[in-house]
């Protein structure tokens, strides 16, 4: 095993074996609000190498030994534990792909902090594409935060392709919050999800895609066992001439409850294309689509405006709002 | 002090309809105004091009001798003008608080913000937090709107119909709120587009705006007598008779 476990309840204390410049700890506060070491376990990958990691007397970390990612195994039953695991890249031209894996026990409760910020201020394109499989046991419930930030002035693009898997044994429940604002140039991001019963999901995510980047996400759900429920939301923003594809699909195999929801607001030449998708396969499966793509509504403008902003600032609280 | 000079409004749509035709109005410090007159009549239109959404086709505006009649919404409420609009806007995702802290223009505390949600006939507790959007009904909506009228703290404030779209008891406590802001008019003046009776009662001075034109203005003594139950008030209807309504049901 090359993860590292203590056996109290604290904190595991560890020397980071990399010291974080500038630039990687401001990513790092952009995509985990990590300011420090944080508590309870955790993982950082910088530039393609272990940076820092520690288990917790419940939370072990694990590095795969076939291909490059985690094993992440949360005992059944805890408590108030988070785990942090953050990637940060600031050599232009790496590529990765990095499998992560969770094991949520029974009766968990626990708050996973993911996120990967990209500093690109070279030539070559930087791409990190992170494949997480949720595997969660009976009526555990976990928060799972994902933010990608990209910034640096280099023409090499910053790539982020997240995969992401959910197997949600029965009465378990998963809240998603997505976030993707700034500076990412292309993202393909599929999100697959299986329900068994009286299972929930929750997803909440946040885009916003400027000057020329691409992103497409795409959802597919299947609500397999009865009173499972699913509700996924998105709100984005595409400005310039950046594109943007939500493709959400809802299956209903058994008597459950499906709702989509695609909130957009293009600007300048912004381009969204929303794919409503439901199928039900039992007679008791409600299913819900909604899809909304427009420009700011002019009396919004206005109205601030009679506040004293002008047309700029008003339009910034609006997308602001909208994306909080 | 607001003065119109000649001001005039012409629809660019295909009809070309004069909305408002050559009005002279001043509206002095310290006064509290409400203009009043038949639905159609060019009230809301003139309230508009005082706070600059509308552009006049012709005429000017003064705001305390300045001539703003160029400038833009943004420029005037700088130089001090508020409005309040009759279907006042929802936001995604923007609270209320936000809303306040925008137009009282620095970052109001959260006791502060209360302050003005209290004025306004709200438990500001259980709104400080809510989003201004379609969960508010319009009643709320309307308080909300008030409030950040009052958070500016303009010198000319303008509300165009806080009556409509609330229910008759939300509208008893408005009536309160409009009567404080009279109380404490000093410095400022207020203009309501009103057709309540309660809030021309309150009035120092009534407009009567009629087919775009002031068809009448004085002080509260002189022109509220002359409007209850007369065509100025009621508009068209009268004239047309009984059982001639509108769409020609009969």
């Amino acid at each position: 095993m090359s993860g590292q476990q203590n056996q109290t309840q604290k904190p595991f204390s560890f020397q980071f074996n990399t010291k974080f410049d500038e630039i990687q700890k401001r990513l790092l506060m952009e995509v985990a609000d990590l300011h420090a070491v944080p508590e309870g376990a955790y993982n950082i990958r910088s530039n393609s190498q272990m940076a820092g990691r520690a288990s917790t007397a419940n939370i072990e970390i694990v590095s795969k030994t076939d291909v490059s990612g985690m094993d992440i195994y949360i005992k059944p039953g805890t408590k108030n534990a988070s785990v942090h695991i953050p990637v940060v890249m600031t050599q232009s031209g790496l590529k990765e792909v990095v499998y992560n894996d969770f094991y949520i026990g029974e009766g968990a409760d626990v708050v996973i902090v993911a996120g990967c910020g990209i500093d690109n201020c070279g030539t070559q394109d930087s791409e990190h594409d992170g494949i997480h499989r949720f595997y969660v046991g009976k009526n555990a419930h976990i928060r799972y935060v994902e933010k990608h930030y990209g910034s640096g002035s280099g023409a090499g693009k910053r790539i982020l392709n997240p995969g992401t898997e959910v197997y949600q044994e029965e009465g378990s429940s998963v809240e998603m919050e997505m976030v993707q604002i700034k500076g990412v140039d292309d993202t393909v991001r599929e999100t697959k999800a299986e329900l068994a019963a009286g299972a929930k999901l929750v997803v909440r995510e946040r885009l916003m895609t400027h000057g020329e980047q691409r992103a497409i996400s795409t959802y597919t759900v299947s609500l397999n066992g009865e009173g499972s429920s699913a509700d996924i939301v998105s709100r984005s923003v595409a400005r310039d001439t950046s594109y943007q594809k939500f493709d959400a699909k809802i299956v209903g195999n058994a008597p459950c409850s499906g709702h989509t929801e695609c909130d957009s607001i293009i600007m300048d030449h912004g381009r969204i294309l929303a794919v409503p998708g439901l199928e039900a396969n039992d007679l008791d499966a409600a299913l819900v689509h909604e899809a909304a793509i427009g420009k700011i509504a002019g009396d919004q403008i206005t109205k601030l405006m009679t506040l004293g902003l002008t047309e700029e600032e008003a339009e910034e609280q609006i997308i602001n709002g909208f994306l909080r | 002090m607001l003065e119109l000079k000649h001001l005039s409004f012409t629809a660019a749509d295909d009809d070309k309809k004069d909305i408002i035709r050559d009005v002279s109005l001043i509206i002095p410090d310290d006064r509290f105004v409400v203009v009043t007159g038949p639905n159609g009549g060019g009230k809301s239109t003139l309230a508009k091009l005082i706070a600059g959404i509308k552009t006049p086709t012709g005429g000017q505006i003064l705001l305390n001798g300045e001539d703003i009649t160029n400038k833009s919404i943004t420029e005037r409420a700088r130089l001090g003008i508020g409005f309040a609009f009759q279907q006042p806007v929802r936001f995604k995702g923007i609270h209320v608080l936000d809303l306040l802290r925008i137009a009282a223009g620095k970052q109001l505390s959260v006791t502060d913000a209360c302050e003005y949600l209290s004025e306004v006939g709200l438990c500001a507790r259980d709104y400080i937090g809510r989003e201004v959007n379609a969960s508010l009904s319009g009643g709320e909506l309307k308080r909300i709107e008030i409030a950040t009228v009052l958070a500016r703290g303009t010198s000319l404030s303008i509300f165009d119909e806080p009556e409509a779209g609330i229910d008759l008891w939300s509208f008893q406590n408005l009536i309160e709120v409009f009567k404080k802001m009279r109380g404490s008019i000093k410095g400022s003046s207020i203009l309501i587009i009103s057709h309540q009776e309660r809030i021309l009662n309150i009035a120092d001075e009534i407009v009567v705006i009629r087919d775009g034109v002031v068809a009448r203005q004085g002080t509260k003594d002189e022109v509220y007598p002359q409007l209850i139950g007369t065509a100025s008030a009621v508009g068209d209807c009268i004239k047309r008779g009984p059982g001639k309504t509108e769409g020609g049901a009969q």
